[in-house]
């Protein structure tokens, strides 16, 4: 499955005489390989022994550099299983998505090639088993996504990839210190060795240290108040399959990092750093949906907004309990498929009236582009979390964790934690319904009368629809989910 | 009371040392520029495949102390052939080799020539040192092989000619480097006179037994002793001669220093530590410890600020002696991992390092660039801007080589380089210094990745073909090369340094 896009990658490199000529063969192709990609995916769904998802499946162990103990462990679990069908999935609309849309700016060769090779970085983030090999991976996506930014963005693109790519480039940094304090005190580089003995081989001071390493370093990623600075300018600056594929994949390393590294490799660290963690969480979600009501410009907004979930998302991995975590993972996955769907409405709004600027958008976009408002409208209440769709269970069972967070922690800390997590998520009901005031409703602008605007094109159909009907799935029946998440989570927890 | 010599451990750098002279003659005889280059690289071969010969033989050891002058000890022996000078001795003679090739041009470059003879002679002789210090144990043959690998080099960054900048900057080179050096033999007899033996294994135990009045003097001996290889490696505050040097000399020579030089000099550093002064890591630990963090950061701030490309690769090469001095910090703790770990990134580096400077000099040549000689004129980093255009594998070569030196994938080889200089510090208990080096990852990247992102970038002026010359594109294919085959298989490099000392 990695090896697919990493062949159609180099196979990139060939002249663009001898093979695939123009623009448009080379978008198909893109989109070919990520189509295949998806198949051993979508077979390793199938093969999956769902009645026993904590057992490690699938693995594959060879030795890659003896000298410092890597070894090419890969393998799914119930945690990795959903985490890595979202991503050879987003990646797979994005490439059907530029068939017919494709960013300005630059070859498509290297586009095509950029994103190929940004699909081996994240799916073997998700299906690495060993320490060193999940880092080498989480650094693959490094440049590729700068590229993106950099060559395909929008205006302010240049300084929005230069923060990117640093900023996130310090968090890779102490995310090697803090692993390789856990590889040389645990003795071991693997993942699956470390979670069978939680915290073995490491002193309780080593446990703080390597989990604040940690723990900053993904935290980065995450992004966590307030370190989260590098977010709005990257997704705002970013074409569309950037944003989505930023706000859909690469925010989910971190926290796929933090559970499944973090917490069982330093649970006395963990201990410790919950509480700070939590606070930094809700203070993430209330910010987020404060700074989202001043937000001016459509991208900008939904990176705000995703802030303020992976904020909940972040609280639940904080309450240290299978509940919270259970709620992490899922909130992860609803955000995957929900921001996903709202940065390609984004990126369908700017095509069809040259701007994200709210005051420009107008009003009435249920009269000129009904079906376009009716995406976002659906988009918007499930980020906003209306029950039945995805976006509700992650937040709500985040909140229920800190309720009766674990019980090293403290509970009334938690507790308070959990009241302003839910005035968090009143925040985010009322943005959102904000934006839909006032763009979709209400009369069209008097400088958008006279706009003919397109219809919806068969390519952004296809992107849409899987991801409106997964979050409707998913919201519908969580069950799907949280059965294969819910042993691993209990395992990983220390629980045995 | 003879010393018994074993000619075949001994032969690469005999091999050198006798090609050399005879280079000189040769050119005293009328030989031909070309036949000079073709001998020059014929002779490192050669040394190469005795090296390789080396290799598959056992341990051997030679100039040993015959059995009346042991006292009892260990049959100290002044050079060694071991899994540590070997690995040396190949990376050693392969940066060496594509300096060859690199100057091959250089010399009969129009305008300013330099004389062939002399060149290859100063050059070859200070490569044999190169491979003497590698395999020396004994502190005497350190110094003599150091101010073997130092002298020529004097006089090879002075060589062109009627050239102000060059003379300066060779005569910096040499003040600073006659400084080192006199600092470093005081710290030599000091030790000397506290312990009262030169080879190494004895010098080891006889640290442990210092008298408790005696102590200060050897722990001045120590910090001593680390200043003369302090200065070679370019650490801060031994640096200033090297940007004006890299920008003075003939960049083949600036080649050479960073690479050839520093490799030797790391594993000279690497042997007196480990092997001489083990007793006192709480005094040269901490040392090397704020020696690291201060030159990777201070070389990368720099660095930053340069519009040139080869002080930029000046700076870069000081902040990179940083990474390597980094894993010796942890003192005792786990020190055999620990020089493992550095032998690996000198071994890395080397390879990195001599691409992007095979590119920067081809560059140098191409059409249209202002020529060498009085008041020459430095590529700025915008002149390479388009490069993608005309030369598009030499611009990804080049990408790749910043790629790695900034240690980020694609450029696989670098990143475990620095995982394993990483992983050195972190297992020694210096974590701090660990944390200093991720900040630096970061503020290295900027400049190798502006670089990198120029050289695809849409050209200003006009940007001249390089010259096709087989030499150049050979050294920097075997470059690319070499890069590739690491990134893929980096476990050749290091389960060879981790089988070291």
């Amino acid at each position: 499955m990695l090896a697919v896009p990493a062949l159609g990658a180099l196979a990139l490199l060939l002249p663009a005489a001898r093979f695939l000529p123009t623009d448009t063969a080379v978008r198909r192709y893109g989109a070919a390989v990520t189509g295949i990609t998806l198949l051993p995916a979508l077979l390793a769904a199938a093969a999956f022994d769902h009645g026993d998802p904590r057992r490690m499946q699938l693995e594959f162990d060879r030795a890659w550099a003896p000298a410092i103990d890597l070894r090419f462990h890969l393998g799914v679990d119930g945690v990795s299983l959903p985490l890595v069908l979202l991503t050879a999935l987003l990646t797979f609309l994005c490439l059907v998505y530029t068939l017919r849309h494709p960013p300005q700016g630059g070859s498509a060769r290297l586009l095509i090639a950029s994103v190929l090779v940004l699909e081996v970085g994240m799916l073997g983030t998700f299906v690495a088993l060993d320490l060193l090999l999940f880092f080498v991976f989480f650094e693959v996506v490094l440049i590729p996504m700068y590229l993106v930014i950099a060559l395909w963005g929008g205006a302010g693109r240049r300084a929005a990839a230069w923060k990117f790519i640093l900023y996130t480039l310090l968090g890779s940094g102490l995310l090697l210190a803090g692993l390789l304090v856990v590889g040389t005190n645990a003795g071991t580089l693997d993942m699956t060795a470390l979670a069978e003995a939680p915290g073995q081989g490491l002193t309780r001071t080593a446990q703080i240290t390597a989990f604040a390493l940690i723990g900053l370093g993904l935290a980065i990623k995450v992004p966590m108040w307030p370190l989260h600075t590098w977010l709005p300018d990257a997704h705002t600056e970013a074409p569309t399959i950037g944003s989505v594929l930023l706000a859909g994949v690469l925010l989910k390393m971190g926290t796929y990092g933090l559970v499944r590294i973090a917490l069982p490799a330093a649970p006395e660290g963990a201990v410790v750093w919950a509480p700070w963690l939590g606070l930094m969480a809700v203070i993430g979600i209330v910010y987020g949906a404060l700074a989202c009501l001043a937000q001016r410009d459509l991208k900008r907004l939904i990176a705000y907004s995703s802030i303020g979930h992976m904020g909940f998302v972040l609280l639940g991995i904080a309450t240290l309990t299978p509940v919270g975590v259970n709620a992490a993972l899922l909130g992860n996955i609803a955000h995957g498929l929900i921001t996903g769907l709202l940065f390609f409405l984004a990126g369908g709004v700017k095509d069809r009236y040259g701007t994200g600027e709210l005051d420009s958008l107008g009003g009435g976009m249920l009269t000129k582009a009904p079906l376009l408002a009716s995406f976002l409208t659906f988009a918007s209440v499930a980020s906003l979390g209306l029950p039945g769709l995805a976006g509700f269970w992650g937040e709500m069972l985040a909140l229920l964790g800190a309720y009766r967070p674990a019980e090293a922690l403290p509970r009334e800390t938690f507790v308070t934690f959990m009241a302003v997590g839910a005035l968090g998520a009143v925040l985010t009901a009322a943005y959102f319904l904000r934006l839909l005031a006032k763009i979709t409703h209400g009369p069209v602008a008097e400088h958008r009368r006279r706009d003919a605007l397109p219809g919806l094109t068969l390519a952004e159909y296809a992107a849409w629809v899987p991801l409106v009907a997964l979050t409707l799935l998913v919201g519908l029946w969580p069950k799907l989910l949280l059965d294969l998440t819910t042993a691993p989570v209990t395992a990983l927890l220390g629980g045995g | 009371m003879i010393q018994s010599i074993d000619y075949a451990a001994i032969a690469p750098p005999l091999i050198v040392a006798v090609a050399a002279i005879g280079l000189l003659l040769a050119d005293a005889f009328g030989a031909s520029a070309r036949l000079l280059g073709a001998a020059s690289c014929g002779a490192v071969g050669a040394a190469l495949a005795a090296v390789a010969a080396l290799a598959a033989g056992d341990r051997r050891a030679t100039f040993c102390l015959p059995e009346g002058l042991r006292a009892g000890g260990p049959p100290s022996c002044s050079y060694v052939t071991d899994d540590f000078t070997l690995i040396f001795q190949g990376v050693v003679l392969l940066a060496a080799l594509v300096v060859v090739l690199l100057s091959l041009e250089e010399i009969t470059a129009p305008g300013a020539r330099l004389p062939a003879g002399e060149f290859h002679f100063l050059l070859l002789a200070a490569i044999a040192g190169a491979l003497t210090l590698v395999a020396a144990r004994d502190l005497v043959l350190l110094v003599v092989a150091l101010e073997t690998l130092s002298l020529p080099v004097f006089a090879l960054v002075a060589l062109r000619r009627r050239d102000g900048v060059a003379t300066e900057a060779a005569l910096k080179l040499f003040l600073v480097s006659v400084t080192s050096t006199a600092v470093m033999l005081l710290g030599v007899s000091l030790v000397y006179g506290v312990t009262g033996a030169m080879h190494l294994d004895r010098v080891a135990p006889a640290l442990e037994r210092v008298p408790g009045e005696l102590e200060p003097v050897a722990a001045l001996g120590v910090v001593l002793v680390l200043a003369g290889f302090a200065f070679k490696v370019a650490a801060v505050p031994f640096h200033f001669w090297a940007p004006d040097v890299y920008q003075g000399a003939p960049l083949p020579v600036a080649a050479f220093l960073s690479v050839v030089s520093k490799a030797a000099a790391f594993a000279g550093l690497a042997i007196v530590v480990a092997l001489g002064l083990p007793a006192y890591a709480h005094v040269w630990g901490p040392v090397l410890a704020v020696l690291a963090a201060v030159t990777m950061t201070a070389g990368n701030l720099v660095a930053l600020r340069q519009r040139s490309a080869i002080r930029l690769l000046a700076w870069s090469s000081i902040a990179q002696s940083g990474y390597m001095l980094a894993p010796l910090a942890v003192g005792d703790r786990r020190l055999p991992e620990a020089v493992a770990a550095t032998v690996a990134y000198v071994a890395i580096y080397a390879v990195m390092n001599i691409g992007a400077f095979a590119v920067v000099i081809g560059f140098r040549r191409r059409a249209g660039a202002p020529p060498a000689g009085p008041a020459p004129a430095w590529d700025s980093l915008d002149d390479y801007r388009g490069l993608a255009r005309r030369h598009p594998g030499t611009a990804a070569a080049m990408a790749f080589f910043l790629i790695c030196l900034a240690g980020l994938p694609p450029g696989v080889m670098g990143l475990f380089a620095k995982i394993v200089v990483f992983r050195a510090t972190v297992a020694g208990g210096v974590t701090w210094l660990a944390v200093v080096m991720a900040v630096n990852t970061v503020i290295g990247l900027y400049y190798y990745l502006a670089w990198a992102a120029r050289l695809f970038a849409a050209p200003a002026g006009r940007v001249g073909p390089m010259p096709r010359t087989p030499a150049l594109r050979a050294a920097i294919a075997a470059a690319a090369a070499g890069a590739l085959v690491l990134s893929a298989a980096p476990q050749l490099v290091l389960q060879a340094a981790s089988a070291t000392m």
